[in-house]
């Protein structure tokens, strides 16, 4: 039994968790601060991959980044990196498609925060980056861990997207929802039951980890 | 001596009213501040913290600009490192009465005593929740005065302290205060209060629609 697909599919969602984690924290600062036209679009192409079917936004990673025009011509060129059918690829994706999921509940947290926190904070002089890492987070903490692992957790069950930019290629891009379609495909059943099976219990480990996190914290782990 | 002219839409939303106030408050002195609700104190005193930004007029503390709307001079509230003493508070759920001190200063005598004279010494490894509301009422008054400001805006600072309390502490912070020659503006809706404490009262009256 091939079990690198799924030490595959968690590197992937571990990969994208600690990235997502590193810009999502800037940006839901940043849209929860006061709203304008030009935020409010940004917010909606943020949650577009809610909405979008996951091969629609594929394809068009898929021609944005093929080697043989646009970005993904001048990456290669440039940089000698190529994003499609990769690893790098793959996780590029899943931070895009992962994106709403990060940032949605963090960016609610802020923004439920009294104003006056933040301010208290700039009276007594402290900056911007000093406010959010030692007044705000802490008091957001059982949101940040919501996201994180909802983030970890979509990302765990990828398929279209992963799909239409990575590929099958076995142990590069052919992460464990791939290996159950492939082996669905081949009607091997057994294998496919023991990649289900797996995915199925680290989610349910996932998501009952959140709600004893955060028991009495918040009223429901998706808050 | 601090000069304030300004003036403030109280509602960006509406045509609710303007706060137009022209006033000098001397280096070191107590100036209550009251008027009926909704007259804009609050918004007096966020103005001057540079937490809220008026439509037009100037700040000058010490003359130095604070703030000048035609000249485009507006100081953040960190390089005005006002201390400020919110109405509800504004105290931090994560920290203890004594991180909220060290959050403000590393000035350890500084901190003992300012937690002596709010009596919170044995309450200084609890978080607000765990704390009375007079008990969080004075913790937001010794955080804003562990900055040793020169400038002390409070707003309602003591509605939640009984009366014995309330008189000790006053006392207790105008030594602070002449000591560190920080000026004060106290926003209180009752007319009656701090009889004795200050040096001039200003009005603030209902705003002009």
């Amino acid at each position: 039994m091939d079990l690198s697909p799924i030490f595959l599919t968690l590197k992937l969602a571990a990969i994208t968790t600690v990235l997502l984690l590193s810009i999502g924290l800037p940006i839901a600062r940043w849209l929860s601060k006061s709203r304008s036209i030009f935020k409010l679009i940004i917010e909606a192409i943020i949650t577009m991959p809610l909405v979008l079917p996951p091969s629609v936004l594929g394809f068009y990673l898929l021609l944005a980044f093929s080697p043989q025009h646009g970005i993904g011509k001048w990456l290669r060129d440039v940089f000698d990196i190529q994003l499609v059918f990769s690893f790098p690829g793959l996780i590029l994706a899943s931070v895009i498609y992962s994106l709403p999921f990060m940032i949605g509940p963090i960016k609610s947290a802020l923004q439920q925060l009294s104003p006056s926190l933040a301010q208290a904070s700039y009276t007594l002089g402290k900056s911007e980056r000093q406010t959010f890492f030692h007044v705000l987070l802490p008091n957001i903490r059982s949101s940040v861990l919501t996201a994180a692992t909802l983030t970890f957790a979509h990302t765990l069950g990828e398929f279209g997207v992963v799909l239409m930019i990575g590929g099958n290629i076995p142990g590069v891009t052919r992460v464990a929802s791939i290996a159950v379609y492939d082996a669905v495909e081949n009607q091997d059943y057994a294998a496919a039951n023991v990649y289900s099976l797996i995915l199925f219990i680290i989610t349910f480990i996932t998501v009952i980890s959140v709600f004893v996190f955060n028991k009495y914290k918040a009223k429901s782990p998706l808050e | 001596m601090i000069t304030v002219d300004i003036e403030k839409k109280l509602n960006a939303r509406s045509t609710q009213g303007m706060l137009k106030i022209a006033q000098q408050f001397p280096k070191g002195s107590i100036t209550k501040i009251y008027g009926p609700s909704g007259a804009g104190k609050t918004t007096l005193l966020k103005v001057i913290a540079g937490l809220a930004k008026p439509e037009k007029g100037v700040i000058i503390v010490d003359d130095v600009s604070w703030l000048d709307t035609e000249k485009g001079i507006s100081l953040s509230p960190q390089e005005r490192k006002t201390g400020f003493v919110f109405q509800h508070y504004a105290l931090f759920p994560n920290m203890t009465a004594l991180q909220h001190m060290h959050y403000a200063t590393h000035h350890e005598p500084w901190i003992k005593q300012l937690l002596a004279i709010g009596k919170l010494e044995t309450f200084a490894d609890q978080k607000p929740e765990y704390l009375s509301g007079g008990q969080q009422q004075r913790l937001a008054i010794l955080r804003a005065m562990a900055i040793k400001p020169k400038l002390l805006l409070m707003d309602e600072p003591f509605a939640a302290l009984d009366p014995d309390m309330k008189t000790e502490l006053i006392r207790n912070l105008q030594l602070l205060w002449k000591q560190l020659g920080t000026t004060v503006l106290i926003v209180s809706h009752n007319p009656q209060e701090l009889e004795g404490v200050f040096d001039q009262e200003v009005l603030i009256k209902s705003p002009i629609v």
